[in-house]
Parts: C-alpha cells; sequence; structure tokens
C-alpha cells in the first residue's frame, strides 16, 4: 500500500544544482520584494490614496503597475519554476541535471530580468505586462523579456535530458511520479510560449529597433494569449508538484492513486493551451464561435482541477484521520495545521476555491461580459496566481530554504502567523476588488486620479476593502521575507545528513507496469494530442487573418 | 485504472455541473441572443476619419426605434463624448480606435468591448429605463487613460 514516487529512497543534492536552485529563489524573492511595494501603491490607489508622487525615481502610476505585473508575474515566477522544478526532477530521477544548461538558465534570467528592468525603470516601457502594441516599449524590454523566456527553455531542456538519460538505464520502467509530473510542467510550457516568442521575437523586437514599419495589434493580442493563459498553468503547476507530491507527506498522510495524478498532469498538457481565446470575448475580428470552443475547452481544462481538488483533500483526510481526526470534516481540523509550510499550502487550496469558481466565471463566454476588464479580473488572479499559487511558495520556502541551508525555520510560529494574515488580506482585498467590478469599476486605472471615480459612491467601499487588504497582505510578505534572511542567517544548524530531504510523498495506488497505463509516459502521443487542439482552435483564425497587418505606429505617451 | 467509488462520484457530479453550466451559456447565447461581438470588418486606423460610418461620428435613428451610435476612441477621450437616446432605444455601437487598445464598457450594462486599432466592434443592446451611465476606457491606453470616459444618456 506504499509506493515510492522517486528513483530512490535516499538523495544527495549536489553542490552545483543546490546553489541553481538557491540563487532562482534568491533571485526571486529579491524582485517579489521590489514588485510588492508597487501592489501597496496600486491597492492604495483604489482607496482612493494616490503615492506617486512619493518614491523617488518613479514616473507614474502605470510605471509602476507594470513593475508589479513583470517582476511579480514573469520574473518571479519563471526563477521559482526553473529552481523547484529542477529539484524535483532530479530527486524525482535521482540523475545528476545539466550543469552548463543550468548555469545559462541562471544568467540568462537575471540577465534577460535586469534589461527588462533597465527599461522599465527608465520609463520606456510603462506597457503593462501584456505589452500591447501599438504601446511601443523599449527594445531591451522585448530582449529582456525573450531571455527570461529562453531561461525556461534551457532549463527544460536539462530536465529532458536526465529524463533521457533515465530511460536508457531504466527501459520499459515507468517514470518516477514527482518526475513525471515536473517534465510534463515544462513540455506543456516549452509548447505554450512559442506564441509570445514569435510575438517577440519576429514582430515586436524588431519594430522596436525600427526593423519593422508598424505592429499588428490584433494578431499580436492573439499571440499574447495563446501563451498567456496557459502561462498561469506554468504558474500553477510546479504549485501541484508540491500539493500532490509533498504536501500529502507533510500532513501526515499519504496521495491515493499514481495513475489518476499522470492523467490530470495530461488533462493540462492537452488542455491548457487551446484556450487562449476565453480572454478574447471581447475583440472584435474573432468569431463567436471560435470564442465558444474557446469556453468549452475551458470548461474541459477545469476537470484536471476538480481531480486535484478530489486527490489532495483525500490525502489531506487521511492526515487528519491517522491523527486521531473523526466524522465528516473532523479531520480537517487534525491536520498538522501548526507546521507553517503545510498551513501555508492548504490556506492557499482554500483561496483557490474561491479562484477557480470565479475563473469559471470568466470564462463562461456571454457572463465573460459583465466582468471584463473591470477590478473583478484583478480580484480573481490574486486569489489564483496571487494565493493559490504565491502563497503556495511561500510554504514551499518555510521547507525549502531550510533544506538547501541544513538550517532549520527562523521562528516558526511568525511563519504560522504570516501565512494566515496573507490569506486574511487576500480575502479582504479580492473581496473588494470583486465587489467593485461588479459594480463597474476598471481594472488597471489610476482610480485616485479619474475625475468619475469620485461620482461613484458605489465604488468607495470596494476600493478601502482593496487598500486594508492590500496593506494586510504588503506586511505579511515582508514578514515572509524577513523570516527568510533570518532562517539563512540566524537559523539553527543541524546535521547534513540523509534525514534532510525533500517532503516527498508516497502512494496508495500504484502505477501499473502492463497494459494500456504505461501509453501515459509516452509523451509523443499526447504532445501530438496537444497540437492537433492547438490546430483546431487557432488554425481556422490564423488561416483567415493571415498576412500580419502592420498598419499601427508607435504609441509612447506614458 | 480502477477509480475510487468516493472519486467517481465526485468527478460524475463535477461532469454534470460543467455540463449543466455549459447549457446555460448556449441557452443565453442561442435563446436570449446574447452573443459576443465578432466579424464587423476591419479598417485602416489611418483612414478612419475618411471612412463612413466614422466620417459622421454620433448617433443617428436608422429605423424607428432604432438608432446606430458611431464612436471613435483616441486617446483619451471619446468621440462623441455623450451620446443621448431614448428609453426604449436599440442602440448598436460600431465603434474602432485610431491609436492604441481602447476599451469600450457601458457601466451597468453587458456592453463591454475592446476597440482594437485596425478592427471594428459593433454590438447591440435595448436600453429600456432612462438614467445616465458611465462610459469608461477600461484598457490602459497610456498616461492620460484615467481621463478616458463618457456618458450614455437614456430619456
Amino acid at each position: 500500500m506504499s509506493n515510492p514516487i522517486v528513483e530512490s529512497p535516499t538523495y544527495a543534492l549536489p553542490s552545483n544544482e543546490r546553489a541553481f536552485v538557491k540563487w532562482n529563489l534568491y533571485f526571486g524573492f529579491a524582485v517579489l520584494a521590489i514588485g510588492v511595494v508597487h501592489g501597496l501603491r496600486q491597492a492604495l490607489n483604489y482607496a482612493g490614496i494616490d503615492t506617486m508622487n512619493n518614491l523617488p525615481g518613479m514616473h507614474g502610476y502605470y510605471q509602476g503597475l507594470t513593475v508589479h505585473g513583470v517582476f511579480n508575474a514573469l520574473v518571479l515566477t519563471s526563477a521559482f519554476a526553473n529552481g523547484f522544478i529542477a529539484l524535483t526532477t532530479a530527486r524525482g530521477l535521482n540523475r545528476k541535471l545539466n550543469p552548463m544548461l543550468l548555469q545559462g538558465a541562471l544568467w540568462t534570467l537575471i540577465g534577460g530580468s535586469a534589461m527588462a528592468a533597465y527599461a522599465i525603470f527608465a520609463n520606456r516601457a510603462s506597457v503593462l505586462y501584456t505589452f500591447y502594441p501599438p504601446l511601443q516599449a523599449h527594445w531591451t524590454f522585448y530582449l529582456g523579456l525573450a531571455l527570461v523566456v529562453i531561461s525556461t527553455w534551457l532549463t527544460s531542456w536539462a530536465l529532458f535530458a536526465a529524463l533521457h538519460d533515465w530511460r536508457k538505464t531504466h527501459s520499459g520502467e515507468r517514470i518516477p511520479l514527482l518526475a513525471y509530473m515536473s517534465v510534463v510542467t515544462y513540455v506543456m510550457w516549452d509548447i505554450a510560449s512559442i506564441g509570445i516568442a514569435i510575438e517577440v521575437v519576429i514582430f515586436l523586437l524588431p519594430w522596436s529597433l525600427g526593423w519593422l514599419a508598424g505592429a499588428d495589434p490584433l494578431l499580436s493580442r492573439t499571440l499574447f494569449w495563446y501563451t498567456g493563459h496557459p502561462i498561469v498553468y506554468f504558474w500553477l503547476l510546479p504549485v501541484y508538484v508540491s500539493w500532490y507530491g509533498m504536501v500529502p507527506k507533510q500532513a501526515g498522510g499519504k496521495l491515493f492513486s499514481d495513475p489518476l495524478t499522470r492523467v490530470a498532469f495530461l488533462m493540462f498538457l492537452c488542455l491548457s493551451i487551446p484556450v487562449g481565446f476565453h480572454h478574447q470575448f471581447s475583440d472584435p475580428g474573432i468569431s463567436p464561435t471560435l470564442k465558444f470552443i474557446a469556453a468549452v475547452l475551458t470548461f474541459g481544462v477545469f476537470f484536471p482541477s476538480l481531480m486535484t481538488a478530489f486527490s489532495v483533500m483525500y490525502a489531506l483526510e487521511i492526515g487528519g484521520r491517522k491523527n486521531g481526526g473523526t466524522g465528516l470534516l473532523g479531520w480537517f481540523f487534525r491536520i498538522p495545521w501548526r507546521d507553517p509550510s503545510l498551513s501555508a499550502q492548504v490556506l492557499a487550496m482554500v483561496a483557490f476555491l474561491l479562484g477557480g469558481a470565479t475563473g469559471l466565471i470568466n470564462a463562461s463566454y456571454n457572463v465573460n461580459q459583465v466582468v471584463h476588464n473591470t477590478a473583478f479580473i484583478p480580484g480573481h488572479f490574486h486569489l489564483t496566481i496571487g494565493t493559490a499559487v504565491f502563497l503556495s511558495y511561500m510554504g514551499i520556502a518555510y521547507w525549502l530554504v531550510p533544506y538547501l541551508h541544513n538550517r532549520t525555520l527562523w521562528s516558526p510560529g511568525l511563519a504560522r502567523l504570516q501565512g494566515w494574515l496573507y490569506f486574511g488580506g487576500v480575502m479582504i482585498f479580492s473581496h473588494g476588488l470583486m465587489s467593485g467590478g461588479l459594480r463597474g469599476m476598471p481594472r488597471r486605472t489610476m482610480l485616485a486620479r479619474a475625475a468619475y471615480a469620485k461620482l461613484e459612491p458605489s465604488w468607495h467601499l470596494p476600493g478601502l476593502m482593496t487598500g486594508i487588504g492590500g496593506t494586510v497582505m504588503f506586511i505579511s510578505v515582508m514578514l515572509f521575507l524577513l523570516i527568510l534572511i533570518m532562517t539563512v542567517f540566524a537559523g539553527s544548524q543541524r546535521a547534513a545528513d540523509a534525514a534532510n530531504d525533500l517532503p516527498v510523498t508516497e502512494t496508495i495506488r500504484a502505477p501499473e507496469e502492463s497494459g494500456w497505463q504505461i501509453e501515459l509516459d509516452k509523451f509523443r502521443y499526447w504532445i501530438a494530442v496537444t497540437v492537433i487542439l492547438i490546430v483546431l482552435a487557432y488554425g481556422p483564425f490564423i488561416a483567415m487573418y493571415l498576412p500580419p497587418k502592420l498598419t499601427s505606429h508607435a504609441f509612447l505617451a506614458f | 485504472m480502477k477509480i475510487d467509488r468516493y472519486e467517481e462520484i465526485f468527478l460524475g457530479i463535477s461532469t454534470v455541473i460543467l455540463v449543466v453550466f455549459l447549457g446555460a451559456l448556449v441557452y443565453a447565447a442561442v435563446v436570449m441572443h446574447i452573443t459576443m461581438v465578432g466579424m464587423a470588418g476591419s479598417i485602416d486606423p489611418d483612414k478612419v476619419a475618411e471612412t463612413p460610418p466614422f466620417d459622421h461620428p454620433g448617433v443617428k435613428e436608422v429605423a424607428p426605434g432604432k438608432y446606430e451610435a458611431v464612436v471613435i476612441g483616441k486617446a483619451w477621450s471619446f468621440k462623441p463624448k455623450t451620446i443621448e437616446v431614448p428609453a426604449g432605444a436599440e442602440v448598436t455601437f460600431i465603434a474602432t480606435s485610431v491609436d492604441v487598445d481602447h476599451g469600450f464598457y457601458v457601466e451597468g450594462t453587458r456592453i463591454n468591448l475592446m476597440l482594437v486599432p485596425g478592427q471594428i466592434s459593433r454590438m447591440t443592446y435595448r436600453f429600456n429605463e432612462p438614467g445616465t451611465h458611465l462610459l469608461l476606457c477600461h484598457e490602459y491606453c497610456g498616461l492620460g487613460h484615467q481621463f478616458m470616459y463618457g456618458r450614455i444618456v437614456v430619456k
């Protein structure tokens, strides 16, 4: 009844890989520290408090909004995924990763982020993290973002090479589940990131250098959202690796089914990408039929998240009952809530129930008209990326940083409080944004200076809640960073022995060694299914739309 | 692959819920005609001012009770800024942008469009109650984005 999800019961992390994971985490969280300062300013903006003149060197609201989106949603997430998934793949396969590729990935990420940051702080790229042309950023912004994407590709090649090596010596064996989940995450992302790569490298970068006469706004939006939806699964799946592969162990339970976990990840691979049009329901020039197909497929990709809800709750229940929990829901209160890593991640899951439900509203074709581009949308995605993903990052960091440094966590009590504080903060914050959005409050707007905002009394309370909740979230993130720094410098040393391992779960139901289930490990079939779905979803639009219409001139008034 | 009975029930219920929700969307689209903006044609963003109907932005009655409102989005205003129609009017909005992406969102209604340079956005809506609606640009369009708004006055 106990089956491993990793190749080997013991593991020693090579020192260069330890450094790779560490520096990705440090860099990601350093970038986050800057990103959340601007997050706080936006939350205060909704409350009518204008802080735009109080930060030296900053030029305006939208510059800060660009920092917040690019740093938190693009750079932090790439850094975390690169570091964490490299670790889980190496642990899962018990294999070394190619050190050159890892080095290259880290420096590409840092170099690319620095270039984009230069453009933004020089006020030459206040184009937000969606950078819709013909808003035109400085070329360093586009090149920097392209390098960030390339760093994820370099990481993925290190993972694929390790899997390839492993297969040579394990012919006919099932891929250990931890590595399976990790590799599928990057297979999905490599296919998904092609859209943004084409948009940036073929169109926007040459255009910003003056080599192309104009930009095509609709084609750019379409290429952006081809990547822009599955990118949320690139943020989410590393967290799912933790929820499936580690949280059950941390809760004292076990993951139930290995095969169903594989099926869920394959569904994410196949269905994450052909749904980007649901971000363009309100765009002209795209057939409503294609939009409806995207809505149906989006409902499809909701399904593996429901499977995840079942599997993870079941694992928590096993842990809670072992700990003396009884009754229908009594087990929930008996999981080890005192472990800050577990409590943060379970709170992240609770937030994700709301994030998933509001996401289904957004995906609902005509219902989307009620919420599109209102404050409802950031209300939704601060529950998903902003909490389900990010609060899980913090929970993971609470075991990962001590693991990497052979130290114990500094002040677990404060860490516990930090998770709850963030959860409480985001509940107030997202309620504010969503209730304001339903009353017509727009997103990505400098409301503190909008003449019309003062005439809308129904926005006042939602705006105030956004400001208060956002302030609580900010304080919580500062506590998180303090705890990490204190752990690295002042946590008590512990022995660097075999007991210091990742919290890896076991499964109750093992994968079959024969029969149709072995097809689940043959990625080429599933990649083929993915490509077919992408062609069906995007082919009709691309075939009718091409060639590109480069008729829009650079717009630089920001 | 054996699936646990509870998981089977859970996934069964999940499937039913998703199918029912999708059914509601189809009903709203097909029976209630709540559809999305679609293919209303393309336009050269440099020649908007001389291309009909955008050479005459504003509201006109095209049939009894049916109106057309032609609107141009330009950083950072709508032209015209105020649209007046009588209560009960069925208004077809025809709009585009001459520069960057703008939003076209009428508060308190389901009119929620993007104005993308090069594309024409078209949507019909019936205003039953008298009142004033805020018309907002809700897509970031540069420095003065927060000043870009208008009014729809239903008399």
